[in-house]
């Protein structure tokens, strides 16, 4: 399953992150590496093996239904590199 | 009736699901501690995890879980005791972490059925794939500014039920009535308000078409559907591109659509064009949702009696034809007043008041049941008056607009008004004599074999005594005189 | 009051000791810090922000509590907190451009836990950017020196990472602990790259609320220390239950230092045989023997076992966690917080906000990370990587049957040069290969320095326990701290070279 440029354009699409056609060349060797080496646990049988998605083994706690949070609106806005008023503001989007 | 689309090549058939986003009905948001309330100013409602702030992390809230499984068990769903939330990730102004916590492969609720009745008084299942929690997105303004738009994350995070339903509509009229009940349902369950116009109730629409008897062919979806004649109308307008498309000797692609009311057709969406691979994974800052048997089944027995059997009920209990007893459970709070006023009364006579002259007043004045100036208790004292002779039928529907306009209870407009029903006989004599005094010549048509002619002589008596004779003495008072 | 230097040479137990006794103020004891981290600092790098007015106020508060009676378990503490963890107006950059002005409006659980118990902070640590990295020299803040170098050496080695500032920080005593965390090795492999001691607890032990997350099935905070026993005090007042992190386990705290003292007579210890791996140097098999002789002695009992999966534990992790910092990095997109480049339309502006945002080893783990979980690869990668993770945690569940912790080598080397091993990343992964099965399974492990390579360079060993028993990782790593009697110190460090 080797990576070809294209499929490096895509995925970084994907990703959001913009990248030039000299970095998808390099990202292609280094990538595919990666990737060859992962291919190792194709050795290993996982027949019937229910797989593992979190590192905790329990149950999840609920919270009360109860308004704790919010009201905080200038923090909120503190750090954003772009408002307009009451508002955090971006290139308009067509839908 | 099968509903079909005549188009050049013959016969086509349209193929409906539906999914429907309902807001659960809660004090807080999903995953955050704030305020899942509607309508607050622009980004008060929101806590640093709404913003995807770094290092912030979901708890779940047990209200949101409680109300999905009371849905789900209002969709006669299977409940799943082990569920999971994903991530659903694409990147999107109104989505701050650049991900929806959803749930994807293990929902909480799993295949169900409703009813939804017809026009023509069938009724037909349709098929309720699934009903997963997940989070609502935020707000794009788009309009405020020429060149930028405003994002407001109220709505970001807020409990969202998605109900699937499985590609069994055929018809824009059946989509109709699948919502109507689904809303129907989920307002007597409360777990959700079901009201389209603030967006608490959305449905994006899936629409194919095929000739009978043909496989699925492609279908598109229609996003963010805000109310059930629109969807109605969306649903046709999609039905009739597709054909034109597959006539030309095009095919349809699979996309996401937007309904353009104004011009009442759809368009594709930009927006959505390269959104296709969400790389669902399950969220690693959450475990896996178990619930405990015995806190569904608890569940269940606390569920309200629910639409479908409150309408047998009515049927059986009430003798109403299944028309009637279908508009009286629409809504919780009209079946509730049904069957306060029907309870010691006439059941059909009830009905007919409900259905025909008190929801004409209310329409006529702009309110609902809820807001009705006119309680159950008062409605039904003046079924009373009229059931004593106290008043009679056509006086009632007099008191009835009074009562409506001013919120006075019955007896206190006929008091108020001297409504009373007259059965002084002397009274009714003396009315019969002046009415055949003066219509000399009616009275001779009458005596020359004119029978029809007494209801006339009926009117003018009621009319003389201002409406308040008793119709059956009347009668009897005319019958005696004229016999 | 003591002399400036020989303040220096107390742990933080001792620092805490004499704090209580009043024989030194909070104030001296931050003042020498923040001196000698205005003197090293420049040439090792370890502080990305370094917080002088706010660490000062936080002594002077501790002095006062002190003068009261009062004091807490960290009353007067100087610590460096890992740039990672969210500090309340105080910038908070994950050694990454992106955050490069971002003040949190709030404070982590763990540094939260820590001011509550009345420690003072010195500033925060520099690291890989997003903790993505084992050498440190993927920060965008630049590299860290490790304060350690080869005798008669001049090349500048690496602290390892992500944790490397708070362990150069540490080793160099520009602070009497640092906080850390460890994703897949994080705080362990720097620990044993700068001769000191670090734990990983178990994952749940500590909150990750406000810790900007690089793969949160696996990032567990946990403590830098000079030694077992001040890890303990650390993790002591960093772990507890938070209400606000789901993965948060409702268990109690143990008295951590108090296991320390406990001793591993009758213990069962597991040797992995599959951590013998090819080409490991013979000084640190001679080294690990050495560390199972010890406790041979001190009345453990030695015990082969197997962990059959241990070589697919890399792979493993650099499926998952690439997958989950993929979709974690995603909220860095120039809208309500960090860095914003300009683009002509949203997705120019998130492509170019990313592109000048992230370093080369961010954007090749998102890259990764995206592909692994996109349409048609998710079960030929994610999915099977999940089940292998299965496997590993088996591994740990049939061995901790068996034996009561595990010892194995930290690293399969010492500290390597800066720029050494840049060009290939695989190689560059290869030094968490003894530290990740850890945190693909959950369980605790410690890092404690237990000797010198022939170059003069600090080599650990690593203990690793049951879930939630770290006591007893405390109990093994402490005798073999005492039994190693590791005194040796950097040739870079407050007190020395002024």
């Amino acid at each position: 399953m080797a990576l070809d440029p294209a499929t490096i354009h895509r995925i970084a699409k994907l990703a959001r992150i913009r990248i030039e056609d000299w970095q998808a060349a390099q990202l292609e060797q280094e990538l595919n590496g990666i990737l060859g080496w992962i291919e190792q646990l194709n050795e290993v049988d996982v027949e019937g093996v229910e797989p593992l998605t979190g590192g905790a083994q329990m149950a999840m706690k609920m919270r009360d239904d109860v308004v704790t949070d919010g009201n905080i609106r200038d923090l909120v806005l503190a750090n954003a590199p772009e408002r307009e008023g009451v508002f955090y503001a971006v290139p308009k989007v067509v839908e | 009736m099968t509903y079909t689309l005549e188009g050049n090549t013959g016969t086509w058939e349209v193929v409906i699901g539906l999914e429907v986003h309902a807001q659960v009905i809660s004090q807080s948001k999903l995953f955050s501690g704030a305020s899942a309330t509607y309508g607050g100013e622009p980004n008060t409602q929101v806590s640093f995890v709404d913003a995807a702030f770094p290092g912030m992390l979901p708890v779940i809230n047990r209200e949101c879980v409680r109300q999905a499984v009371r849905t789900g068990l209002g969709l006669n769903a299977h409940i799943n005791l082990v569920s999971r939330f994903d991530r659903k990730n694409y990147f999107y102004a109104d989505l701050p972490a650049g991900y929806q916590i959803s749930q994807y492969a293990h929902p909480i609720v799993g295949s169900g059925t409703i009813e939804i009745e017809l026009a023509d008084g069938t009724s037909k299942p349709i098929g309720v794939t699934r009903l997963h929690l997940e989070q609502d997105a935020g707000k794009s303004l788009h309009d405020q500014s020429p060149t930028k738009s405003f994002i407001d994350l109220n709505r970001c995070g807020v409990a969202l039920m998605e109900i699937v339903s499985e590609p069994d509509l055929r018809s824009p009229e059946e989509a109709g009535a699948y919502l109507r009940k689904m809303r129907t349902i989920l307002r007597y369950l409360g777990t959700c308000d079901g009201n389209m116009e603030e967006g608490s109730m959305r449905a994006d629409v899936n629409v194919s078409v095929r000739h009978h008897g043909e496989p699925f062919r492609t279908r598109c979806e229609i996003k963010n559907v805000n109310s059930v004649r629109y969807v109605m109308l969306a649903i046709e307008a999609e039905a009739k591109r597709q054909i034109t498309v597959w006539e030309d000797g095009g095919a349809v692609q699979q996309e996401t659509r937007l309904f353009d009311v104004a011009r009442g057709i759809t368009r594709s969406m930009r927006s959505k064009e390269d959104a296709h691979d969400y790389r669902y994974f399950p969220d690693p800052d959450l475990l896996p949702l178990v619930l405990e048997e015995d806190w569904v089944a608890a569940l269940r027995t606390q569920l309200p009696e629910l639409p479908d059997a409150k309408k047998s009920r009515f049927m059986h209990q009430f003798g109403l034809p299944v028309y009637d007893a279908g508009v009286l459970v629409a809504e919780q709070a009209t079946a509730d007043f049904y069957e306060t006023l029907a309870t010691g009364r006439d059941p059909k006579q009830a009905a007919n008041w409900m259905m025909g002259d008190f929801f004409a007043a209310l329409n006529r004045t702009g309110r609902d049941i809820g807001n009705s100036p006119v309680s159950a208790a008062n409605l039904g004292e003046l079924l009373d008056l009229m059931a004593d002779s106290t008043i009679n039928g056509r006086i009632a529907k007099e008191v009835l607009e009074e009562m409506v306009e001013t919120g006075e209870t019955a007896s206190a407009v006929v008091a108020r008004k001297g409504l009373r029903q007259v059965t002084d006989t002397g009274a009714i004599d003396a009315a019969v004599e002046q009415v055949l005094a003066g219509n000399p010549d009616k009275l001779a048509e009458f005596r020359g074999g004119r029978d029809k002619l007494f209801g006339f002589f009926v009117g003018q008596v009621m009319k003389a005594m201002a409406g308040k004779g008793n119709p059956a003495l009347v009668n009897e008072a005319l019958k005696r005189r004229l016999g | 009051m003591m002399a400036g230097s020989s303040m220096f040479d107390l742990t933080l137990a001792q620092a805490r000791a004499a704090l209580r006794a009043r024989k030194i103020s909070a104030a001296d004891l931050t003042n020498a810090y923040l001196g000698a981290i205005e003197a090293l600092n420049p040439e090792l790098n370890a502080y990305i922000t370094v917080t002088p007015e706010l660490a000062r106020a936080q002594a002077a508060a501790a002095d006062a509590a002190l003068a009261r009676g009062e004091h807490a378990p960290l009353t007067g503490i100087p610590l460096a907190i890992k740039d990672l963890f969210c500090t309340e107006g105080v910038r908070t950059t994950a050694g990454s451009r992106i955050l490069s002005n971002f003040v949190p409006p709030y404070e982590s659980t763990v540094s939260g836990n820590l001011l509550r118990d009345g420690a003072v902070f010195l500033g925060k640590a520099n690291l890989d950017e997003f903790a993505m990295g084992s050498s440190n020299m993927t920060s965008a803040y630049g590299a860290v020196t490790n304060p350690w170098s080869q005798p008669g050496g001049n090349a500048r080695l690496v602290p390892g990472g992500s944790s490397g500032g708070s362990a150069a920080a540490v080793a160099a005593r520009l602070a009497l602990g640092a906080t850390a965390t460890d994703t897949g090795g994080s705080i362990r492999q720097p620990a044993s790259f700068c001769g000191l001691a670090g734990i990983k607890p178990t994952y749940g032990r500590c909150s990750r609320w406000g810790v900007v997350a690089f793969a949160s099935s696996l990032d567990q905070a946990g403590p830098i220390a000079r030694n077992a026993e001040d890890c303990a005090i650390l993790l002591g007042s960093m772990a507890g239950h938070d209400p606000k992190d789901s993965t948060s386990a409702d268990v109690a705290v143990p008295d951590f230092a108090a296991a320390c003292a406990r001793g591993v007579r009758g213990l069962r210890i597991g040797v992995p045989r599959e951590y013998r791996m090819d080409g490991m140097p013979p000084e640190i098999e001679a080294l690990w023997q050495r560390g199972l002789g010890w406790l041979r002695a001190e009345g453990a009992e030695i015990v082969d076992v197997s962990l059959p999966h241990t070589k697919y534990g890399l792979a493993t992790y650099y499926i998952v966690a690439p997958a989950e910092a993929s979709s974690n990095l995603a909220r860095y997109d120039g809208v309500r917080f960090g860095l914003r480049e300009a683009g002509a339309d949203l997705t120019e502006l998130y492509e170019a906000t990313r592109a000048s945002g992230f370093g080369a080893e961010v954007k090749r783990r998102i890259l990764i990370g995206t592909y692994v979980l996109s349409a048609g690869y998710y079960d030929a990668y994610y999915l099977r990587a999940q089940k292998v993770r299965a496997l590993i945690l088996q591994d740990f569940t049939r061995a901790f049957h068996d034996v009561d912790a595990l010892v194995t080598p930290t690293t399969p080397s010492a500290a390597f040069a800066q720029g050494e091993k840049m060009d290939d990343p695989i190689k560059m992964y290869l030094n968490d290969v003894f530290t990740v099965p850890a945190n693909m399974a959950g369980v605790p492990g410690m890092s404690i320095p237990a000797g010198l390579d022939d170059a003069g360079l600090p080599l650990g060993l690593q203990v690793l326990g049951r879930p939630f028993d770290e006591q007893t990782v405390f109990a093994v790593a402490a005798t073999l701290e005492r039994a190693a009697g590791f005194t040796a110190l950097p040739s870079m460090r407050a007190g020395v070279r002024a």
